[in-house]
């Protein structure tokens, strides 16, 4: 198969086995590609792409920038602290207002979930999500999903761990739904005031102890406390979480085997993961930057392919 | 209804190949300053013949060899109903100041070799470029590109496909027209 069963990337719950394969393989190509002396290709030229960042985000507006000019798209940015969405203009009008200036696709993240697949109903353009509130992250699981695979040369059959704030995360769900339609089992870990009431319903077991969580898995994928999302106190403080579900050294090293540990960033250094093992040649974590501009510049390849010329 | 003429057999392919070869010699002497680029996906498999056959006509000299994917310098995306899924891009060599020799089967409309050139320049700036092809289809050009050495050149019509069949894909080597009605 080569081309995506979706015309937009809303989220990896829409995605197939396929689709997620055919990314990864056109990821190969553009990893190489971001390693050659010239890491610009033609591909995109004709394609007007906007970033509509209406939350803010540091490395991944970076990243899908950085994708966006390798494939030598036109890029237009916008984040909402300097838009008319603070004058009470609504979603729709700010995005139609720039589809009228010929956009064909339109990167978008905003802190209401589902905010993608409602702009995917109304406008006509590609969609790719790149964050919506708490609800998925697709290119972040896909680029995770594919750090893994290039660690072992699979995912499937691979038992990863997801640790810290389930219940606010994106990236965790995107991560379960993306993890278990390649195969791989997936746990998750964290204390229960920050877990989902549907992780039945994902098929995804919770332990809480993180030692055991940790002797289980080959990965150990450690979210951030997000702290700006959470309106009430889950837990009585960030050192007394940083003590129990902290990952340093020395849990790591009386583990009878080594893990692998991830990190979709920004890390609290001294909080989720201590600066030994960020740093340590456990953490892959540089290696999920990297792979995330090659994963973004095949999810926007291959659905601006979708685009019919006219 | 499929009608299909062969143009070549297996052993007109290996003569050919074996000319070819000689012609590369006459001009490119021991190949030390030489790099033979296959275009993907269909090149290469050319590429590595030739290469084989240049390695035992010159007792073992050491071929500097690539291979070039051009899905992402091609100018027809969007024009298609499905994108191309990428080839491996096997270059582990800059191909600045060096003789280049690209190699495809089939020199048709010169949009792959246009894109080829283009991806090829991205590893740096070679002292020149030429161009090596099986089949030649004469009158078909959309570019102004000509080969350097031809196999065979042939005279086809827009509605007429040329198939370069390999013995490691297809069971053996042969050339065929197919024209269907």
């Amino acid at each position: 198969m080569s081309n995506l069963s979706v015309n937009h990337l809303l989220g990896i719950k829409y995605l197939i086995k396929s689709d997620i394969e055919l990314i990864f393989k056109t990821a190969d190509n553009f990893k190489k590609i971001i390693n050659q002396p010239i890491k610009k290709v033609p591909s995109l030229r004709d394609i007007t792409i906007a970033n509509l960042f209406f939350e803010n985000s540091t490395r991944t507006k970076l990243s899908f920038e950085l994708a966006e000019k390798r494939l030598s798209a036109d890029v237009i940015n916008f984040s909402s602290s300097s838009s008319s969405v603070k004058k009470g203009e609504t979603l729709l009008d700010t995005v139609n207002n720039i589809l009228a200036m010929k956009v064909d696709i339109v990167v978008m993240r905003h802190p209401n979930p589902g905010a993608s697949v409602f702009l995917s109903r109304n406008i006509n353009a590609k969609i790719v999500n790149a964050g919506d509130g708490t609800h998925e992250h697709p290119t972040q699981a896909l680029l995770d999903a594919f750090s893994i695979r290039e660690k072992f040369g699979k995912v499937k059959g691979k038992k990863i761990v997801i640790i810290g704030d389930i219940l606010h995360s994106r990236v965790a769900l995107s991560n379960i739904y993306c993890l278990q339609k390649l195969g791989a089992e997936v746990k998750v870990c964290g204390p229960s005031s920050l877990m989902p009431k549907h992780l039945d319903a994902l098929k995804v077991e919770h332990i809480s102890e993180l030692k055991e969580a940790l002797e289980w898995c080959d990965v150990a994928n450690i979210l951030r406390i997000q702290l700006e999302r959470q309106e009430v106190n889950y837990f009585p403080s960030l050192r007394e979480y940083a003590m129990v579900y902290g990952i340093n050294k020395e849990i790591l090293d009386s583990l009878s085997k080594e893990i692998i540990i991830m990190h979709p960033g920004p890390i609290n250094r001294g909080v989720e993961l201590s600066s030994d093992v960020a740093d340590s040649k456990h953490a892959i974590i540089l290696d999920q930057v990297e792979n995330g501009v090659a994963i973004r510049m095949a999810v926007l390849y291959l659905l601006a392919g979708k685009i019919k010329n006219n | 209804m499929i009608e299909e003429r062969e143009l070549l057999n297996q052993d007109d392919i290996a003569i050919t190949i074996e000319r070819l070869c000689q012609q590369l010699i006459e001009n490119h002497d021991n190949f030390d300053n030489t790099i033979i680029v296959g275009v993907q996906p269909r090149g290469t498999l050319l590429s590595n013949r030739i290469i084989n056959r240049l390695k035992v006509q010159l007792k073992g000299v050491e071929i500097q060899s690539g291979n070039v994917d051009i899905s992402f310098y091609r100018d027809d995306l969007r024009r298609r109903d499905e994108p191309i899924v990428p080839e491996v891009m096997d270059m582990n060599l800059t191909v600045e100041g060096k003789d280049v020799v690209l190699i495809d089967d089939v020199l048709f409309t010169g949009r792959s070799i246009r894109s080829a050139i283009d991806a090829l320049m991205t590893f740096g700036r070679p002292k020149s470029v030429e161009l090596l092809t099986l089949i030649n289809r004469r009158f078909s050009r959309h570019l102004p590109i000509q080969p350097n050495y031809v196999g065979r050149t042939i005279d086809a019509m827009q509605s007429e496909k040329v198939i370069v069949e390999w013995k490691e894909i297809n069971g053996k080597d042969r050339i065929v027209m197919v024209k269907s009605n």
